[in-house]
């Protein structure tokens, strides 16, 4: 299969191909739906697309071909005894957090050795595996338990949210996920136990002496080098964070220019050196820093940062790109990125240059390379 | 017993023709469609098996007062039509 971008956004999904040396949009699916995530199974082939329906709430469905056709398989689901269970209340404001799956905002494949297995994220923050490439669904209660000792808390949503997924590819039963906000957290076991694995991470938006406590911690992403799993990358909601001991602890990169705050990080899955973000102003101004839509990349580990801006609109451009907006290709060559105000961009050289495909597309909350 | 009849927005998703079956109560009259067709279940009740948030059941022209328990008696006369919550303007 050639290969191609799948674009979700909030009013369908995309396919986006490459014809004489431009990308353009090919197809529509779902066109009208809310699509808060696409995710690729590079083991089957299989694409899913979270739907999220305003009335009748979430739903997925499944594409064995490609995307020419889809069927709707299992939603995941609080299992009875935890919805009839009091509810757990969010730290911050002190409300109750819903036993009630209001969004999709994760997918992963399992691994090579675990055919079949999936793994989402939601929000509120839940985890659900599937062992059966998404026909049932098994909420991960050993995590749940965690999250009622920790406290998760919402944070650019009323709840606290699962939103990036990292399976070792040396080892599936290693899982890494990020909580927005809750911090990172990890098992060697394939989720049976989980240890809290955000150390070092800093909250600009606690009192000082929280500051550095790792269950307040709002990351945005976390992405892990595919070539070098030790090596993680995390755009968090106050700067940009890198870990090379396997979570184990945490550095602060303060060198992105034009600003350490994003939503979106990418790895290159062959060198952890390198990785890109896209900068906005933090935080509480979420467009390009000066109307100035631009990439930053280090290749030597975040000692610096370049400014990519080839091709890029440079006066009164105000995309934001959310979390799932970034993606980079298997060669780690090809990098893509869409907007909330519907433009999407694609490089074939690492980012040197950018040629937009789009910029009237819906607000995109996600884009993948299916290959 | 009470007829039911779906938004037509609900059909290009799981296809819902109107129809008349059993129960006591807007519960019971659901039950005995989702019997009939399980997927209809999750795009009208959430997990905790109440009305969704975004969703409203009309009772004989009224909306129905226990969106929870969906408890309001029904009889042989009873229309039921299960609509989509005005929103977004």
């Amino acid at each position: 299969m050639d290969r191609r971008i799948l674009v979700a956004t909030r009013k369908g999904l995309f396919t986006v191909v490459r014809e004489s040396d431009r990308w353009k949009v090919a197809d529509a699916a779902f066109l009208g739906d809310n699509l808060s995530l696409v995710g690729y199974d590079p083991r089957t082939g299989a694409i899913y697309a979270s739907i999220h329906h305003g009335h009748f709430g979430v739903k997925l469905q499944r594409s064995e071909d490609g995307g020419a056709t889809w069927r709707e398989i299992a939603t995941p689901a609080y299992p009875q005894d935890i919805v009839e269970s009091p509810p757990m209340i969010d730290d911050f404001r002190k409300t109750a957090i819903p036993w009630s799956v209001q969004l999709i905002w994760a997918f992963e494949a399992g691994g090579r050795d675990e055919p079949g297995v999936i793994w989402l994220g939601t929000i509120p923050g839940g985890l659900f595996r599937s062992s059966d490439c998404g026909e049932s669904w098994e909420l991960n209660r050993p995590l749940l338990d965690r999250q009622r000792e920790a406290k998760w808390t919402g944070g650019g949503y009323d709840f606290p949210g699962l939103h990036s997924i990292c399976v070792d590819p040396r080892d599936s039963q290693c899982i890494t996920v990020a909580i927005s906000t809750g911090g990172v957290w990890q098992t060697r076991d394939g989720g049976q136990s989980w240890c809290v694995a955000s150390h070092g991470l800093r909250a600009e938006y606690m009192p000082p002496d929280q500051a550095y406590n790792p269950l307040v911690q709002d990351a945005h992403a976390m992405v892990q080098c595919a070539a070098n799993p030790d090596r993680l990358w995390i755009q968090h909601h106050n700067g940009v964070f890198r870990s090379v001991d396997q979570a184990t602890s945490w550095q602060e990169i303060t060198t992105v220019q034009p600003s350490v705050f994003g939503f979106a990080i990418a790895v290159h899955p062959h060198d952890a050196e390198t990785a890109w973000t896209v900068p906005a102003v933090k935080d509480e101004k979420r467009y390009p820093v000066d109307g100035r839509v631009v990439v930053a990349r280090t290749r030597n580990g975040g000692v610096s940062f370049e400014t990519l801006t080839e091709g890029l609109p440079q006066g009164h451009a105000y995309d934001l790109t959310y979390r799932h907006g970034l993606a980079v290709d298997s060669t780690g060559e090809w990098l893509t990125f869409g907007s909330t105000t519907g433009s999407l961009w694609v490089s074939e050289d690492q980012g040197n240059r950018w040629q937009n495909v789009s910029t009237h597309l819906p607000p995109i909350h996600c884009v993948k390379f299916i290959e | 017993m009470a007829r039911v009849v779906f938004t037509a927005n609900l059909q290009r998703h799981v296809s819902l023709p109107p129809v008349t079956v059993p129960g006591q109560t807007v519960r019971e009259v659901l039950e005995a469609v989702f019997a009939l067709n399980p997927q209809a279940r999750g795009y009208v009740l959430d997990e905790a098996n109440a009305l969704r948030k975004h969703m409203v059941i009309f009772h004989n022209g009224e909306p129905v007062l226990d969106r929870i328990h969906l408890s309001d008696a029904v009889d042989d006369n009873t229309e039921i039509y299960v609509m989509q919550a005005l929103s977004g303007g």
